[in-house]
């Protein structure tokens, strides 16, 4: 447990540096592809990495985590369309939103073992998914919401324009991240992987463990809501693809490509994911057939993310 | 919401035996699926995505042999039998390699089997989609019962998947086979250290359990057409179903199966916009009652 000891104020300073170098990159080189790439993997990092919390540090392998993404998504811009408020506002009541809603469908959840509890996410994802889908009147049913996103501008800047919502999606992202990171490093993030390795004795050792593990699921639901809301700036309104099951199934995906025990592993396993559905897009019809492959040979050959084989391999470089 | 059209339904025996007849059918073809899933999880401890796929596949079989041989029966057999072996060269092929690790890793095996079937019914059928029409045997006039209206397809399909149900059951409790994978099911490393071929019995469960989904996609062909996405809303129906009956559980998943198939049946006459929402609370709402599922063991 080395690296639970490094200083949170090198973490800071790696977000940091880290953030720096990608606010940096539109003024060496603009490149509207890689900005609109850079934006997408903002949300779906966010949307991944709050997943690897429940999965990777806790344990519980939730099949309905995109609910919470695509609840924050419509959450936030039915709040931009319907009200006056502005945007950091109508955000923040998206995500605070959001977790209200994981901490009632968690409740429900987390006392449930290993496989009902991946089965009941996944039912209330696909409740949730029906509902958006029949309640046409408010979401706009399976068109989604349209009309796009009233352009408020937030301390100068415009999100319409794609330089500023790529700045912004970056700090939103890289403060996300670092947020969860400094989650899962402290003491409650240690009870969530004890209550991973071995339950009972977390319990005896006086863990109240459903408590533990809906405090899980609410953070890590509030932070995929985070992500929603980057997901709804990108596309300018929310679509019921976003809280439907294959794009809880795209998160598993990029968990497990990037590695469930590397706290950067989503985030690879995210911008692994996205770059490959955009190179297969524009080369081949049959993106599935290709991606299958792809994944069975991850999943067969290395049978652990990329970053976790790294570590495998070279455990003196990698920490 | 229309709770009046569904009250109006129960007055009339003529609508209660169209519906029930609808979700029986709905119900049995789901069981088919399902058994094997709660099979497979059973014994292997593995859940299955790849089982809407099977029952995919085992459809267009099933249409491509009726094409050449013109005979609904063969296509039937054809339809289980290649997913038989399918799911032999799935277990062997690639489920064989992730035995008790990570059950993520098992997940994006079967995920990833999904996304490649998909793409390779479009390459090999096309992406619209086929209806294999009734077989000329059943296009005859429909039975009426009270009133109601039940094309004789239906009655065979029910019968069908109610015959298969009472071979699964006896087979399970009276051969010496179905013995073996009880036991297998309780604790596979003690059966195994009996002197069982645990890896022959894990294969042959997923033959048994690929079939089933074979045929239950070559049955449905008839009544239901062809798309290359439509293993996935199947098999999120029969997860529902393992896990409302208790995962494991084969009188569970018939138990189960036949409630979902009565809850869609009536469901579309009450709730004609909102029925697949009325699934997930059946499920949600049977899960708060019993966790381990109506017929699961304690867990």
């Amino acid at each position: 447990m080395k690296e639970n000891r490094r200083p949170a104020m090198r973490e800071a300073a790696i977000a940091a540096l880290a953030l720096i170098v990608v606010l940096a990159i539109p003024f060496v080189h603009r490149s509207p592809a890689f900005e609109d790439f850079v934006i997408r993997l903002s949300a779906m990092a966010l949307f991944a990495t709050s997943l690897n919390l429940l999965v990777g540090n806790t344990g519980m392998v939730s099949f309905g985590h995109g609910l919470f993404y695509g609840l924050g998504a419509y959450a936030f811009a039915l709040m931009m369309q319907m009200t006056e408020l502005s945007l950091p506002v109508a955000a923040v009541l998206a995500v605070l939103f959001t977790a209200v809603a994981a901490l009632c469908v968690g409740a429900i959840c987390v006392r449930l073992s290993t496989d009902y509890f991946a089965f009941i996410t996944l039912a209330f994802q696909m409740l949730i998914y029906s509902v958006i889908i029949s309640w046409q009147s408010l979401t706009g049913g399976d068109q989604g919401l349209r009309g796009g996103l009233p352009r408020r501008e937030i301390f100068g800047f415009e999100l319409a324009s794609q330089l500023h919502l790529y700045q912004f999606c970056a700090v939103v992202a890289v403060i996300g991240l670092l947020a969860l990171r400094h989650i899962s490093a402290s003491p409650f993030g240690q009870t969530l992987r004890m209550i991973r390795d071995n339950d009972s004795r977390t319990s005896f050792l006086g863990v109240v463990l459903w408590r533990a593990r809906l405090w899980a699921f609410t953070i890590a639901g509030s932070f995929a809501g985070l992500g929603g809301v980057l997901a709804a700036l990108f596309v300018s309104g929310a679509y019921p693809e976003l809280a439907d099951w294959p794009n809880s199934g795209q998160a598993i995906f990029a968990v497990m490509l990037g590695g469930i025990n590397s706290f950067l592993g989503p985030l690879l396993g995210a911008a692994i994911l996205l770059a490959l559905n955009d190179l297969l897009a524009r080369t081949t019809e049959y993106q599935g057939l290709v991606l299958g492959i792809v994944v069975l040979i991850f999943a067969v050959g290395l049978r652990r993310g990329v970053l976790d084989f790294l570590r495998r391999a070279w455990p003196s470089s990698l920490r | 919401m229309d709770l009046n059209a569904l009250g109006a339904c129960f007055a009339t025996s003529a609508c209660v035996v169209t519906q029930t007849t609808s979700g029986l059918i709905v119900g049995m073809l789901l069981f088919l699926v399902a058994a094997g899933v709660t099979l497979i999880f059973g014994v292997l401890k593995v859940v299955n995505f790849a089982h809407g796929t099977f029952y995919m596949l085992g459809g267009y079989v099933a249409y491509t042999a009726l094409g050449v041989t013109g005979s609904y029966a063969v296509a039937v057999l054809a339809g289980a039998l290649s997913m038989a072996a399918f799911g032999v060269a799935f277990e062997r092929a690639l489920i064989s390699r992730v035995y008790g690790s990570n059950v993520l890793m098992q997940l994006l095996i079967c995920y990833a089997v999904v996304l490649i079937f998909d793409d390779l019914v479009k390459i090999i059928w096309g992406p619209e989609f086929h209806a294999m029409g009734m077989p000329p045997a059943f296009q005859v006039p429909p039975l009426f019962i009270a009133g109601g209206v039940v094309p004789p397809f239906y009655a065979v399909l029910i019968g069908i998947a109610a015959l298969i149900a009472v071979i699964l059951g006896l087979g399970l409790s009276m051969t010496r086979l179905g013995k073996t994978v009880r036991a297998a099911a309780i604790n596979a490393q003690m059966v195994s250290a009996l002197g069982v071929n645990t890896t022959l019995l894990f294969t042959i469960v997923f033959a048994i359990g690929g079939g089933l989904a074979g045929l239950a996609g070559a049955l449905a062909a008839p009544v239901r057409s062809l798309s290359p996405g439509m293993g996935f809303s199947v098999l999120i129906e029969s997860f529902i179903v393992t896990v409302i009956g208790g995962m494991g559980s084969i009188p569970g998943a018939l138990v189960s199966a036949l409630l979902i198939g009565l809850v869609r049946g009536f469901g579309t006459i009450g709730f004609p916009q909102f029925t697949d929402g009325l699934i997930y609370i059946v499920m949600i709402a049977i899960l708060l009652l019993r966790p381990q599922g109506l017929f699961g063991r304690r867990l």
